[in-house]
């Protein structure tokens, strides 16, 4: 053991944030990509996702809510490129409508759980003490619940509606951020470049978020990409429980929730397609994550 | 150094005492929140206003919120929590007869996706950029994916539906099976104290499924934090330091970097698991697995305040457990976290 | 080295939890022996949740104990359905654990005589004794069973009287037609009262605990394993005394959640029996080498849309016309019901021309129609309200609701669909009776169509869940209820009761739900009222 100690406890290692220079990111920015093709794939991926968001409700061939009991169950044909399900609704169109819909509740409850987390996190971490002790009693508190049924119970007792859905995401999620960025801060506070900022004059929050917070960014990030595609999953599968939007908004989870049913029957387009879709998102963030990771990993930089 | 450790060990867990007095609190709240009255639910289809009554003053709902919450804390402090409404039996036995299922299930496919994403990450890490790291890299992320129920269902119909090679999904053991007789509850431990071979196997061909659809899901966290913290460890200076004074390239890996890069992947296992256990509901209701999370689900949905608390309590111990023996071992693998700072 | 050991931790971590959940008692474990000519492996999606109907909160699927487990006084006899498949027979009660009964001259008393020779499970005889302790619980407990006993006149354990081991005499408090039928239902099934009362206490005179999850009574099979959520197991009683002892040995009923699994375990030939298929894999699954679904029709039973009379435009009957016919029954039934069941819309005539209940309400899609009603009620310009669901009957409600929601909107209703969850629909719908528009699934146990009205029409009964109530029905309800139905003032009443709710529709109906059930080399399926599967005239083939 002891060997393993004095190999780690090594007061010098240098977490130093390298100081932006002008133009730097750029060029960064086409190093990282020429050295990841993956993540230039994801851009590209993320670009389509954020059109469909946008675009969405205009390139929608049909209204997705307009039923058709006459065309139910179609398989995929020129007319209905996604087929159509039991309600004769065309699969294609409603798939496209319900990106907006999905980036904006994992969008939200990410940002939420992010900016939150790591507040606390940041405090608890830095400051210690009382504080730092009943913040992690919280997040422990959060965290021993089981998250799933955690989020179907807020959900279940405020309404399934979209906000809650967004509310019941996001805590569930905030004391992963905050404890990651705790153990980052927790570590770096008192690391030779904290005490030189602090002598340097910088009030304790400027060396906080300036100087040890950027720190915990990149295994952030990692947390971020991975929850963006959570947090969509984590919807879905509220929906499968029957605690999604209200019908009829299209939304990911839903359909394929509502589509596995259909799967043994032979009518796997209702499930298949918005399963994909989902699955291209998720995908999507964790791709991007990992090449975010890369481009502000301070390290890579060097 | 013993008696600091053992210090250090009771301190922790009067830490988590607070954590479970907050989740007796919050899961008392969270139900009592809930909508719906289990009174009428459990009165039953054609119950008339006093029988409703009846079944409300029987179950206690008819006290005050303080005075209930009195009645179960009390309850609580003798090891009692309560009777489910909707199993008719005690809470303690129906999560003794529930979680091994459970716990058997995520156990052996946290084995079989550490077993593949731990390696899967540190070949990526120590190639960054190759075509290896992509590859692991889409793999992983395509597997996390995936709604698990949506995975199940396909693995269902593909294996069992269309090929006809994976068993019936009918939860832990066909019915062709003799249950092996219960000395922990996981059947695969129990089959073969039994010594009975073909009832492990008929076990163990019922978990393949369910475990691959959630070792699937579980690959990317695993994985991604072990290619990230062993990238991390491997550009760090002690590294450097040692490649510099000559250590073998295996030895630097596997020795020093890896060590190094053990916190975090520790911390995303033990998140992981907590994670897997509660989610795992859906793939439970897919399976017909007899588990703890269906089992939360259907007293959630029925508002059966016993069989949720009961639940919600049984997993925060589990979790609390859990958490202590990874702080433990993060000041084994860390010390630059201490308790002190707590 | 230290993942491993960590690893270790994290095993060890498992071992403590595993101990001190061994160290809890052993549970019941019966191994459920291999597959063979006479088992039937049945699949359900639903969980039983106790052995014992008299229970609090007992659920629906778990009757099915009481059928197979118990032996009433009484039974339905069975009749065979123009399809060939087999139905209870509503009209002839038949013997069960009774040899005979004799009405009093007064219709004030019923004596029922029971069989010689009858035997519980442990070869104790039946007994006079034992029909009134078992009378007395379901008469006693309060919740569903006492509510039921009451539908038939049985309120009081006074009314239930030993004469000797073998008869039983019922005092009857006023003389109704439901008594006999309702003797048949499930609840007042006969317990075992020596094995019961060994195990009542004083806090538990009437055995809950025990017969929870021990069954004493006398049927056709015996429990003899049950894993809540996995498995129920039924073997035969070789000695049953209260008819043809069954043909098969053993029945497996596993629950599985999943219908898709369900239905691939059918097709596959893995189970025998998919009891409650869902509409769709009935309908597609009917063509299946193999495999025979039994759909059948739910007696006295309606799926309706209900608004409710507390919801200021409802109030108007020409909006609720309106909304009959604003509803897209035609596409409705396809699509939620995939066309199992039978249509309620469409009537021919405004008054019935005879009694059958359910029948066809004088209504059609016709949205013209429903504008010009709305505009009459002075709703021209339409209203917003919400459609209320339940999370749970999420299978047909949810397509149903679309399609409504659809066609209101053509007419100026603005509808916004709200799910809610299972417990809470049962208080908002029934209970508090809150929601302004929502379906509604009612259907009756006993027969008749004035039972029907007794509970879905009369002013603040449970299932009156639109707070309708108009004197006439009131009055007619209360005396067609206990009247014979050979009565001659019976049908002229109830006909005019008919007519009634059709003009004034508080429930509009959608149409008649049907069950199915498929299976695979079995005979002697049986449809019942309590829509639950009895097993004893099962035969595999």
């Amino acid at each position: 053991m002891t060997d393993f100690i004095s190999s780690t406890a090594n007061p010098t290692e240098p977490d130093v944030l390298v100081e932006r220079t002008s133009g730097g990111f750029f060029d960064h920015l086409i190093y990282v990509l020429r050295g990841n093709p993956i993540t230039l794939i994801a851009f590209g991926m993320f670009a389509i996702l954020v059109i469909a968001a946008i675009f969405g409700p205009l390139l929608a061939p049909y209204d997705p809510a307009v039923s058709n009991v006459s065309i139910a169950l179609q398989a995929p044909s020129w007319q209905h490129w996604f087929g159509t399900d039991n309600l004769g609704r065309d699969v294609f169109s409603r798939v496209l409508i319900a990106t907006r819909l999905d980036l904006l509740i994992s969008v939200a409850a990410v940002a939420l759980s992010f900016v939150i987390g790591s507040m606390l996190g940041a405090i608890a971490g830095y400051w210690g003490g009382w504080l730092d002790s009943i913040l992690n009693r919280l997040f422990d508190t959060i965290m021993a619940f089981p998250l799933f049924v955690l989020a179907m119970g807020i959900v279940a007792a405020l309404g399934n509606t979209v906000e809650n859905i967004v509310y019941a995401t996001a805590v569930i999620n905030i004391p992963f951020y905050a404890r990651l960025v705790r153990a980052e801060v927790n570590i770096r506070r008192d690391a030779g470049f904290a005490l030189a900022a602090k002598l340097a004059g910088n009030s304790d929050i400027r060396v906080l978020a300036f100087h040890i917070y950027p720190n915990a960014l990149p295994p952030m990030m990692v947390q971020v990409s991975l929850n963006l595609g959570w947090a969509i999953l984590n919807a879905a599968g509220l929906s499968f429980i029957g605690l999604g939007v209200r019908p009829p908004t299209a939304e990911w989870g839903i359909m394929v929730a509502e589509g596995a049913n259909f799967i043994v029957s032979g009518e796997w387009w209702l499930a298949v397609f918005p399963g994909l879709a989902l699955m291209f998102a998720v995908f999507t963030f964790n791709l991007l994550g990992d090449g975010l990771r890369d481009l502000v990993d301070p390290r890579r930089r060097t | 150094m013993m008696p600091g450790r053992l210090k250090t060990i009771l301190l922790r867990i009067s830490q988590s005492i607070p954590v479970l007095i907050g989740v007796v609190i919050v899961s008392f709240v969270l139900t009592r929140a809930l909508p719906g009255d289990p009174a009428v639910y459990f009165a039953g289809a054609a119950a008339d206003e006093n029988s409703i009554a009846e079944v409300r003053a029987q179950l206690g709902l008819d006290k005050s919120l303080p005075e209930q919450f009195l009645v179960y804390v009390s309850d609580l402090m003798r090891g009692n929590l309560g009777q489910s409404l909707s199993t008719g039996q005690p809470v303690t036995q129906d999560l003794a007869q529930r979680l091994p299922a459970s716990l058997e299930l995520t156990l052996i496919a946290l084995i079989l996706s550490c077993s593949i994403a731990i390696p899967l990450g540190i070949l990526a890490a120590t190639r960054p950029g190759s075509w290896i790291d992509h590859l692991c890299r889409v793999l992983v992320t395509a597997g996390v994916s995936m709604p698990t129920f949506f995975t199940g269902i396909v693995l269902i119909y593909i294996f069992y539906y269309l090929l006809g090679i994976a068993p019936s999904p009918l939860g832990r053991l066909d019915f062709i099976y003799i249950e092996p007789d219960r000395v922990t509850g996981f059947y695969l431990i129990d089959a073969a104290i039994a010594g009975d071979l073909e009832t492990w196997w008929g076990a163990a061909k019922q978990l393949i499924l369910p475990s691959i659809t959630l070792a699937l899901f579980t690959l990317a966290p695993l994985a991604r934090m072990t290619r990230a913290s062993m990238l991390s460890a491997l550009s760090s200076d002690f590294i450097r330091t040692a490649r510099s004074a000559g250590l073998t390239e295996g030895s630097i890996r596997y020795t020093y970097a890896f060590r190094n890069a053990l916190l975090p992947v520790i911390t995303t296992l033990g998140m992981v698991f907590s994670f897997t256990l509660g989610a795992n509901v859906l793939v439970e209701k897919v399976f017909a697995w007899p588990g703890i999370g269906s089992y939360a689900v259907e007293a959630l949905v029925v508002s059966d305040y016993a069989a949720v608390q009961g639940f919600v309590l049984a997993m925060a111990l589990l979790f609390v457990g859990l958490n202590l023996i990874i702080d433990l071992t993060y000041t084994a693998i860390d010390p630059r976290i201490g308790f002190a700072s707590r | 080295m230290t993942f491993k050991s960590s690893r270790r931790d994290f095993l060890k971590a498992g071992t403590a939890t595993m101990l001190s959940a061994s160290m809890l008692p052993f549970l019941k474990s019966l191994p459920a022996s291999a597959a063979g000519n006479d088992v039937i492996v049945a699949v359900t999606g639903q969980t039983i949740n106790s052995l014992d109907i008299h229970r609090t909160g007992t659920n629906r699927p778990s009757y099915q104990v009481a059928v197979n487990v118990y032996d009433r006084l009484v039974s339905f006899g069975t009749k065979t359905l123009p399809d060939g498949g087999l139905s209870y027979d509503y009209s002839v009660i038949v013997p069960e654990a009774a040899e005979s009964w004799e009405f009093a001259d007064d219709n004030m008393s019923i004596v029922f005589k029971l069989r010689p020779g009858g035997k519980f499970h442990d070869g104790s005889p039946i007994t006079a004794q034992d029909v009134k302790w078992s009378f007395d619980r379901a008469v006693s407990v309060g919740g569903f069973p006492t509510v039921q006993m009451k539908a038939g006149a049985l309120e009081k354990p006074e009314q239930f009287e030993v004469i000797d081991d073998l008869t039983f005499k019922v005092h009857l408090l006023r003389p109704s037609k439901l008594t006999l039928p309702d003797l048949a239902v499930p609840v007042p099934m006969i317990i075992n009262s020596k094995v019961a009362l060994e195990h009542a206490t004083d806090e538990d005179p009437w055995a809950m605990e025990y017969l929870h999850k021990t069954p004493a009574g006398s049927g056709a099979f015996k429990v003899v394993a049950w894993k809540q959520g996995e498995q129920l197991v039924y073997e035969r009683n070789d000695d049953w005394t209260s008819g043809p002892v069954p043909a098969v040995k053993r029945v497996v009923l596993r629950e599985v959640p999943s219908p898709a699994t369900r239905r691939a375990l059918l097709e596959r030939g893995d189970v025998q029996m998919s009891f409650n298929m869902p509409n769709k894999d009935a309908k597609e699954l009917s063509d299946a080498d193999g495999i025979t679904i039994n759909t059948t029709p739910i007696e006295n039973a309606i799926y309706c849309l209900c608004p409710n009379l507390n919801f200021e435009p409802f109030k108007d009957k020409r909006v609720r016309q309106a909304v009959a016919f604003a509803i897209p029954y035609a596409d409705v039934f396809q699509t939620a019901a995939y066309g199992r069941g039978a249509p309620m819309w469409g009537g021919e005539n405004s008054v019935p021309t005879d009694i059958a209940w359910p029948q066809k309400f004088p209504y059609q899609t016709d949205l013209d129609k429903a504008k010009a009603l709305l505009e009459e009620a002075g709703y021209g310009a339409g209203f917003k309200v919400p459609l209320s669901i339940s999370l749970s009957q999420a299978d047909w409600m949810e397509p149903t609701a679309l399609l409504i929601q659809e066609n209101l909107a053509k007419i100026g209703i603005e509808a916004e669909i709200e799910k809610i969850p299972g417990a809470n629909w049962r208080t908002a719908a029934l209970v508090e009776k809150r929601l302004p528009l929502h379906l509604d699934t009612f259907g009756g146990w006993l027969n008749y169509p004035c039972y029907y009205f007794f509970w879905a029409y009369l002013e603040g009964h449970l299932f009156n869940s639109s707070n309708y109530r108009n004197e006439e029905i009131e009055t007619l309800t209360a005396e067609t209820l206990n009247m014979p139905v050979e009565d001659p003032e019976y049908a002229p009443k109830i006909k005019r009761m008919i007519e009634i709710v059709w003009d004034e529709v508080p429930r509009i109906a959608l149409w008649q739900p049907a069950l199915n059930v498929g299976t695979r080399s079995i005979e002697g399926y049986e449809y019942w009222f309590h829509r639950q599967l009895d097993i004893r005239g099962l035969k595999k083939v």
